[in-house]
């Protein structure tokens, strides 16, 4: 390669490396403003801001959901398996809200350290699958095909 | 430096030898394109079979993963090309740019739209400012910008010189984009193809999906090279083959 060419070449990649530098620890320094939520655990050890609004992501915990008999009002548990947040909602929930879902509550905490949320909304994961093979997985105990996948991951 | 190993990469460069390249590739490239994504598309839609919890719903992602995929790889295209235009001091490299650039932000903004149309049943919400989607806006505006530059610059080196810079300044997002979903806590999922991991989807739904990308990489190649004919054709009016291509005997036109 000409030497005026490479030269101009390792100009460029030494500027485009120490812009990304520089935008990554600008990214860093902001993570916890690019979150979008907060998880239980996090909330429960006072990382979350009190008195404004924010958002909590977890799993609904199996068999937390009560609904009131004369409004939308619903109550359920947001878990991480570490710590646990109360979530009051009033309102229509989105069709993936059910037990053992990942979803993302918007609202405030209130002195008694529940969540009451003016939104709530379902998290998807990444696995997909037929129905046929959703049932079949849970006939044979599996939650479902996502639990090998993960496992690993938060919440 | 007429080094052979160094050919290839410069016939590339001649505006020329891609012209003719485009005129005897475009057509197929076009015809396979078509092909694939419209029988993806009835495979897709039709055939494969309904997701576990999201029904029907999920079917948008056929049109969805193909145009975000492209979208961020039009984009690195783009950057390649500012690579070699600001090292190589290459034409070619600001002809792909000025064809790309709308094509990368149509890509971006079918992606936008259908993931809002995708995330309103879904998740509850048409949008919501996490790092996925606000990165994607981002690249969205990136495009735009690469747009709004370029038709403000009056003289053709400054142009290029200005675009390419932009184009590579803004490559750092793309990283972004990708690894968003793993770096902080978002809505959207995280990736549901990786190159270590199987799919975390059954391959009568993925199969329709691989092949709407194929598809939809032929369309995108076709349809650059045939703005590119045109934008040679434009730039390069002055040459002598040119002239010849477009039967202007006699007097050269002051262009």
């Amino acid at each position: 390669m000409h030497p005026k060419r490479k030269q101009r070449l390792l100009i460029i990649c030494f500027l485009v490396c120490g812009l990304s530098v520089a935008i990554g620890l600008a990214m860093y320094a902001l993570s916890e403003n690019i979150n979008l939520f907060y998880n239980p655990t996090e909330i429960s050890e006072g990382k979350a801001p009190e008195g404004v609004k924010i958002r909590a992501g977890g799993m609904v915990r199996e068999g937390s959901v009560s609904r009131s008999e004369d409004d939308l009002t619903v109550k359920f548990v947001l878990t991480d398996f570490v710590a646990d947040v109360e979530v009051n909602y009033t309102g229509i929930l989105p069709d993936l809200f059910r037990e053992g879902q990942g979803i993302v509550a918007l609202g405030r905490i209130n002195n008694e350290g529940v969540l009451i949320a003016d939104e709530v909304l379902a998290k998807h994961d990444e696995n997909y699958m037929p129905p046929e093979v959703a049932e079949a997985l849970e006939k044979s105990g599996h939650k479902g095909y996502g639990d090998q996948y993960t496992s690993d991951k938060e919440y | 430096m007429a080094n052979t190993k160094w050919t290839w990469f410069h016939r590339f460069g001649s505006p020329k030898w891609l012209y003719d390249f485009a005129e005897r590739y475009n057509g197929p490239l076009f015809g396979v394109g078509c092909a694939l994504m419209l029988g993806a598309c009835f495979w897709g839609l039709f055939i494969a079979p309904p997701d576990y919890q999201q029904g029907d719903s999920f079917r948008i992602i056929y049109i969805h993963v193909p145009t975000a995929i492209l979208a961020q790889s039009c984009y690195m295209m783009m950057a390649a090309a500012a690579l070699v235009g600001l090292v190589w001091r290459m034409k070619i490299s600001d002809y792909f740019i000025a064809c790309a650039a709308p094509i990368g932000a149509v890509m971006t903004f079918l992606a936008l739209f259908t993931g809002a149309v995708w995330g309103k049943p879904t998740w509850g919400t048409w949008w919501v400012w996490d790092a996925r989607l606000t990165s994607m806006l981002l690249l969205l505006f990136l495009y735009f910008g690469v747009i709004a530059l370029r038709s403000s610059i009056q003289s053709a080196d400054n142009r290029a010189r200005a675009s390419y810079v932009l184009v590579l300044v803004g490559v750092i997002n793309i990283p972004i984009i990708k690894y968003s979903v793993d770096w902080w806590n978002t809505l959207h999922q995280p990736a549901t193809f990786t190159l270590t991991e199987k799919p975390a989807m059954p391959a009568e739904m993925w199969l329709p999906l691989l092949i709407m990308v194929i598809g939809i990489y032929c369309f995108f190649t076709a349809l650059v090279l045939v703005r590119m004919q045109a934008e040679i054709v434009q730039r390069e009016l002055k040459t002598r083959w040119v002239h010849k291509l477009l039967n202007i005997e006699g007097e050269r036109s002051n262009g």
